[in-house]
């Protein structure tokens, strides 16, 4: 068993949420990756026996959202958004600098494991141009070095 | 982001009073007044057609009409039948769901519950992007509440209507914001669309039942409701009643959200609303409607924000994401940016859009890189021809119409560009 039991339940809470069993596999996946990081081949086991479907099913499901990782990642992601309204406003001029203030390029991790760094589609901040995630909190109306400050503070 | 709106309308007045987040300060604006009097007191037909009769249509991005939508559910079956609310919201410059979610999420759940009376729906599932968790927790917490003070569950206020809301979050794939892409995601799939008929009246969500509404649509039911059928139709045109909130992004001097009457002009929200170009700059090109809409020039502003007027431009209104673009900007790298997201999110069912989307990005960057030749933009306008009308899903023709909508106006820059071997836009972003 790699799910713990909190998690387990959790999950089981959401399936009673759902008229078919697999509705509850995204929040599912979620809940596991916030507990893991990444979905491991026997976190998919697992989980394929919980939803009663075979774990290729589970894996398909991973790799089709960006989301949703299968393998292992930094303890944290930043995210750079570079669709066409960032892009206007220095969206991609943001990432070039972060590629360089880490030493790795959007797509890599950073060798001590800390940050995992990616370009993103439009992130629904447009108007609040360049922006980045941090995980799952949104910082907006950026510039370069308010960034790397940021980035600096991520333990 | 912004609390509210740099204008604001009866959707987003009270906005950016944190209270109305809350179901006390929701209720002390008249919350769910339009609610009790549907559930106690309306017939699920004239609801129905009260929202026909206002005329509002879909704000997801085609334009459907609501209240002919809500009519088609079956009508005395025995299976459970569901509202599926497309929170989605990934079409790239539209970000005005996002501010309904976080500041007003009991306006939606309002006219979630009256679209439930109408439709006789059992069930909502509001399917929220991935990224958006805040306003998924915002939401999550508000249904909470109305859970709690019993506007949700076995007994909606006392009407003996029962409803409830689940949250669903997405996880990063533009294509679930199609609504059989979405269906597929909510039963736990890959968010690959269906082939349609069945249309999501006959089979939806789980095989049942099932009307697939934006979060903007719903939140305009409960005016709706409150005020009348000839009150919205004091906003808009004949044809396009009512508001919608502009999200205006890109090189402009006040970028953010507005609230306007559908027939707005577009130049008058870019020039008069959103202030313009920055300094020394002059405006170029707008993308009117995210950025699946075609673009039209500056001399082609002139255009009342509404689909009977758009079409006439070869374009359309879409999520109302109005993107400005000025001089410094070439139109290659533009195209090179759409491109690359379509390839990127296309689902690959289709080969039309599979291939074809590969092909455009391939051809674009070419074009940038300075070694693009004059053939290349008929295979352009040739690929796009064949995307569009060929899919399952109308992702292929959103594919092909901005590249062709660059190509109808902004030709001479990818002229330019095969003719000198390099790009002539010196100041232009950055790829
Ligand atoms: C590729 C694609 C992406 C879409 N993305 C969204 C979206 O993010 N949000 C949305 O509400 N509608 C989106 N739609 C439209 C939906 O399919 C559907 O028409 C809409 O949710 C219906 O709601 P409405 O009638 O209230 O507009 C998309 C359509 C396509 C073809
Ligand atoms: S048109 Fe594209 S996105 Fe839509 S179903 Fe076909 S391959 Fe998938
Ligand atoms: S383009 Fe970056 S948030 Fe929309």
């Amino acid at each position: 068993m790699v799910i713990s039991a909190e998690t387990r339940a959790a999950i089981d809470a959401q399936i009673q949420k759902y008229p078919q069993r697999r509705g509850a596999l995204l929040p599912a996946l979620h809940l596991v990756q916030k507990e893991k990081g990444w979905i491991a081949p026997e976190t998919a086991r697992e989980l394929a026996a919980i939803f009663e479907i075979q774990p290729i099913e589970v894996l398909e499901v991973v790799t089709f959202y960006n989301m949703f990782y299968d393998r292992p990642q930094g303890r944290h992601h930043v995210y750079v958004c570079t669709n066409l309204p960032c892009s206007l406003r220095g969206g991609r001029d943001l990432v070039h600098a972060i590629e360089q203030h880490l030493g790795i390029e959007a797509g890599e991790t950073t060798k001590d494991g800390r940050i995992t760094l990616g370009h993103e589609e439009c992130l629904g901040a447009c108007a609040w141009a360049p922006m980045l995630r941090i995980g799952e909190t949104y910082h907006e109306n950026l510039d370069v070095e308010t960034a790397k400050r940021l980035l600096d503070e991520l333990k | 982001m912004q609390k509210a709106p740099f204008v604001t309308g009866y959707l987003t007045e009270h906005t950016g009073d944190d209270a109305y987040a809350t179901l006390d300060g929701y209720r002390a604006r008249g919350g769910y007044e339009a609610a009790k009097r549907a559930l106690t007191g309306m017939s699920p037909d004239e609801i129905v057609n009260l929202v026909k009769d206002a005329g509002l249509q879909g704000r997801g991005g085609a334009g459907f009409g609501t209240g002919m939508k809500w009519s088609f559910m079956p009508k005395g079956t025995d299976k459970p039948k569901y509202l599926v609310c497309n929170a989605d919201e990934s079409e790239p410059g539209s970000f005005k769901d996002r501010l309904l979610l976080e500041r007003a999420p009991h306006q939606m759940l309002e006219g979630i519950l009256i679209g439930a009376k109408a439709t006789g729906a059992a069930k909502t599932f509001v399917y929220v992007r991935g990224e958006y968790a805040h306003p998924a927790d915002v939401l999550e917490r508000a249904i909470d509440e109305a859970r709690a003070a019993g506007i949700l569950g076995a007994d909606c206020m006392g009407s003996g209507f029962a409803h409830d809301v689940v949250v669903t979050r997405g996880a990063g794939a533009y294509i679930c914001g199609e609504e059989t892409g979405l269906l597929e995601s909510l039963e736990g799939k890959k968010g690959q669309p269906r082939k349609k008929p069945p249309f999501p009246a006959q089979y939806g969500a789980f095989g049942m039942p099932t009307t697939v509404n934006n979060v903007e649509t719903f939140s305009h039911v409960p005016h709706i409701l409150n005020k009348g059928a000839a009150w919205f139709r004091g906003f808009g045109t004949e044809k396009s009643p009512g508001t919608t909130i502009f999200g205006v992004s890109g090189l402009v001097q006040r970028p953010g959200l507005y609230e306007l009457p559908l027939g707005t002009r577009l130049d008058t929200i870019v020039f008069d609303h959103a202030g313009g170009p920055l300094p020394g700059r002059k405006v170029k090109g707008v993308i009117p409607g995210g950025m699946s809409m075609p673009i039209l020039p500056v001399s082609q502003l002139d255009v009342p924000m509404a689909n009977e007027f758009l079409r006439e431009r070869k374009t359309m209104l879409g999520t109302g994401g109005v993107m400005v673009l000025d001089d410094s900007v070439c139109m290659v790298r533009v195209a090179c940016v759409v491109t690359y997201f379509f390839r990127d999110e296309s689902c690959g069912q289709c080969t039309q859009c599979r291939e074809g989307t590969g092909w455009m990005n391939k051809i674009v960057q070419r074009i940038e890189r300075g070694a693009g030749s004059k053939g290349d933009l008929d295979i352009l306008l040739d690929v796009a021809a064949k995307m569009e009308g060929q899919t399952i899903c109308a992702f292929a023709d959103a594919a092909a119409w901005p590249v062709q909508g660059l190509l109808r106006h902004f030709r001479e820059d990818f002229e330019a560009h095969i003719e000198h071997g390099k790009c002539p836009f010196p100041e232009s972003f950055q790829l």
